[in-house]
């Protein structure tokens, strides 16, 4: 299985612009598999974007748009997108701030998929 | 009728040779007809309110305003005249001066369909500014896609300073949305501190019933845009850009 989900990971990693993606526990963020760049810390991102999910979560419900799906955090250097996958699992991806979205987010989903 | 009041200058005739003329947009001779008229008649109300009329159409609205209420002080139930004050109220922006004339014209006549119209006009206009009064946070997008429901300003400790979201039953959640948002905002700047992103821009997150895309604007401030699933995030961001602006020059305007 951690194979499959390695496959996937390496799926979204070869889109142009993505310096690593995780999956990771949604309540606390614990890594589950892994394929990131030299240089990402992978325990880093995996505990700040599931802490950032679950924040965002809460804020999503309470505004009435249903329950999250996707997220997108755009900074000066950098893009993190995070998505949710069944079993309490996270999609998690470090991009540059250029990166192609649409087909992170195409890959992102073919990962979701895998967990299923 | 002119050859009736030339043989009898005492006929109330006058009235309807000074309203033919009116309609005929002959506003001069009209005038003299209803001033004539009026030297002989002052304590007629309907002369006044002809003249008045007849001011309105020459542009003379302050001239008019005095002639109706010359007209209510002789007749206080005088439909034409509520109706002409009425209207010169509303045109002013008086909104509560054209609803007491209003009302008190509907009074006088309940079938005139005109001034019922009129009257259900100034109602909700009336309507309108007394929400926005009461609600002075939805002042800030007012007349933006949006406004009073979708559009959230507030600060990064959870404060709403403007507009209002309100959840899928239509209740207000402002204060909770902006508690947890401004919470998650946190959580991105550790983020993007820890993980030296640099100053992170903009968030967007999509959930199953809509979207939200959330903005760092100047001043600590954090915008929130939601709408539901039928519009898509890049228009999302259009609509945000826009009400950063209009945010902006809000919060330029607080500045003491």
């Amino acid at each position: 299985m951690s194979e499959q989900f390695k496959e996937a990971l390496d799926g979204i990693t070869r889109v142009k612009g993505v310096r690593g993606a995780i999956m990771v526990t949604d309540d606390d963020g614990l890594i589950i598999a892994d394929a990131v760049m030299e240089g990402v810390r992978s325990d880093a991102v995996a505990a700040l974007a599931a802490s950032l999910s679950a924040r965002m979560a809460r804020a999503t419900v309470g505004a009435g748009v249903g329950e999250q799906h996707f997220l997108h955090l755009q900074a000066e250097n950098c893009t993190l997108l995070t998505m949710p996958a069944p079993n309490g699992v996270l999609i998690v991806v470090l991009a540059e701030k250029d990166v192609n979205v649409g087909l992170v987010r195409l890959e992102m989903l073919r990962a979701v998929e895998v967990v299923e | 009728m002119t050859a009736e009041l030339a043989s009898n200058p005492d006929s109330l005739v006058f009235l309807e040779l000074g309203e033919a003329l009116r309609r005929r947009g002959q506003l001069y001779v009209a005038a003299k007809a209803a001033v004539a008229g009026l030297e002989r008649h002052p304590e007629l109300a309907d002369s006044h309110d002809l003249y008045a009329r007849i001011l309105v159409d020459m542009g003379h609205l302050q001239q008019a305003y005095d002639e109706w209420q010359a007209t209510v002080e002789l007749d206080s139930r005088h439909r034409g005249a509520h109706k002409g004050l009425g209207f010169l109220c509303y045109r002013w922006g008086d909104l509560d001066g054209a609803l007491e004339h209003l009302e008190l014209a509907v009074a006088a006549d309940p079938m005139d369909q005109s001034v019922v119209q009129a009257l259900r006009m100034v109602r909700d206009a009336a309507t309108e500014v007394a929400e926005v009064e009461e609600d002075p946070r939805r002042s800030v997008f007012q007349g933006l896609d949006g406004d009073g429901h979708g559009l959230l300003l507030f600060d990064t400790r959870g404060r709403v300073l403007g507009g209002g979201i309100s959840n899928q039953l239509g209740e207000d959640v402002s204060e909770d949305v902006a508690a947890y948002v401004s919470g998650g905002c946190q959580e991105a700047d550790r983020s993007s501190r820890i993980l030296e992103m640099g100053d992170w821009r903009w968030m967007v997150v999509e959930g199953t019933g809509g979207s939200m895309h959330i903005a760092r604007s100047e001043s600590d401030t954090l915008l929130l845009v939601a709408r539901d699933g039928s519009v898509p995030s890049g228009r999302l961001a259009v609509l945000a850009d826009r009400a950063a602006e209009v945010a902006r020059e809000w919060l330029e305007a607080q500045q003491p």
